[in-house]
């Protein structure tokens, strides 16, 4: 970039937007294989809880995501209100 | 009982038969006995590359459906006495690398060399599978460009759940980043992904860094491996990326922009 480059702010810095969009994909695609298996589950958890609580089947919800070296895998229960 | 490396990269383009050739020819200036094969079935270029086009009378599929011994296909490099090159076959495709076929080939080598050098082709397909299935170690060629970054990932994917020592439970493929076309000069302005941005992003460890040069295509048009062209960035590059390979300590070179003049750093250039 040149002296006058700098003083006119004309050009934008792209390898930083290339790097952020390679952050995101990569992540994604590196937990890709682990989601197969999320939607039998997320079915058999509310079997299981479907057993004592009465859950209906959107109030349950399970994901998988990598945060830094560690895959979180998060699973969000909402109860009906009478419990 | 040799050593086998694939040069891979999933993108193509970016430097695998350059990478391939080079590095052969350094391993066997160093005395070692090497052979480099070839595995873009119906795509051959590396006998291009090392100026042994006019001497390739059998190939790699020939040996795999026993149509010429080991022995009559390997071509002896014109330069180096210790380097050897397994061509391809140019007419027949794919399918004809079978995997028992590859496997009976480098187990023959085995015996005979101290490094196989795989030139995978591009892609993930059956050349690439096999190309890479025996390996020790990988050398991941990367441009720094998205593209090519995404794709290198998804060969170390590949390299971790399909290679042999993945399907044997053994220790896995050592791979080594080998980041090429580097222009540090357009890193500085920003416009050009750095060697810190990928080596964060692909989680390898950096073998070397060859600059973006024109000596490439002049040691391609020749049929001379780009370490033979003396005295250029590109020759001491691939030299030292063989010298870390053998595990001596090398310094980064040509990762900085060389100093612009005074004109050219109020206009640019």
């Amino acid at each position: 970039m040149s002296f006058l480059d700098y003083f006119l702010g004309t050009r934008r810095k792209s390898a930083s937007v290339a790097k952020d969009r390679l952050k995101l994909i990569l992540a994604h695609e590196r937990s890709d294989g682990t989601p197969d298996f999320l939607p039998a589950l997320q079915e058999e958890l509310l079997a299981v809880i479907g057993k004592y609580i009465p859950v209906d089947k959107d109030q349950i919800s399970v994901n998988m995501e990598r945060r830094g070296d560690y895959e979180v895998l998060e699973l969000n229960v909402l109860f009906p209100d009478q419990h | 009982m040799a050593k086998i490396v694939v040069v891979t990269s999933g993108k193509g383009g970016v430097g695998k038969t350059t990478t391939s050739a080079a590095f052969a020819s350094g391993l066997a200036m160093r005395g070692y006995r090497t052979a480099v094969i070839d595995f873009d079935v119906g795509l051959r270029n590396l006998d291009l590359v090392m100026g042994c086009e006019r001497r390739v009378v059998y190939d790699f599929i020939n040996v795999i459906q026993g149509e010429a011994r080991l022995q009559q296909a390997l071509i002896r490099d014109r330069m180096l006495d210790k380097l050897f090159i397994l061509p391809t076959s140019q007419t027949r495709d794919k399918e004809a690398l079978t995997a028992e076929g590859v496997a009976r080939v480098m187990d023959e080598l085995h015996g005979e060399f101290d490094y196989v050098i795989c030139d995978s082709p591009a892609g993930i397909e059956t050349g690439a599978l096999r190309a890479l299935y025996h390996a020790d170690e990988a050398i991941v060629v990367t441009n720094p460009e998205v593209s090519s970054v995404r794709d290198s990932d998804r060969i170390l994917g590949i390299l971790a759940a399909r290679s042999r020592r993945a399907e044997e439970g053994k220790e896995p493929v050592r791979e080594h980043l080998l980041l090429t076309r580097y222009a540090p000069r357009r890193v500085q302005g920003g416009e050009m992904l750095s060697l810190d941005d990928v080596k964060e992003l692909l989680r390898i460890p950096l073998l070397g860094v060859i600059p973006e040069s024109e000596t490439i295509l002049q040691a391609s048009n020749q049929g001379i491996p780009a370490i033979h062209m003396k005295g250029s960035e590109v020759a001491t590059a691939y030299e030292d990326v063989v010298a870390r390979f053998l595990g001596e300590e090398k310094p980064l070179r040509f990762v900085q922009p060389e100093k612009p003049g005074f004109l050219k750093r109020l206009f640019g250039g």
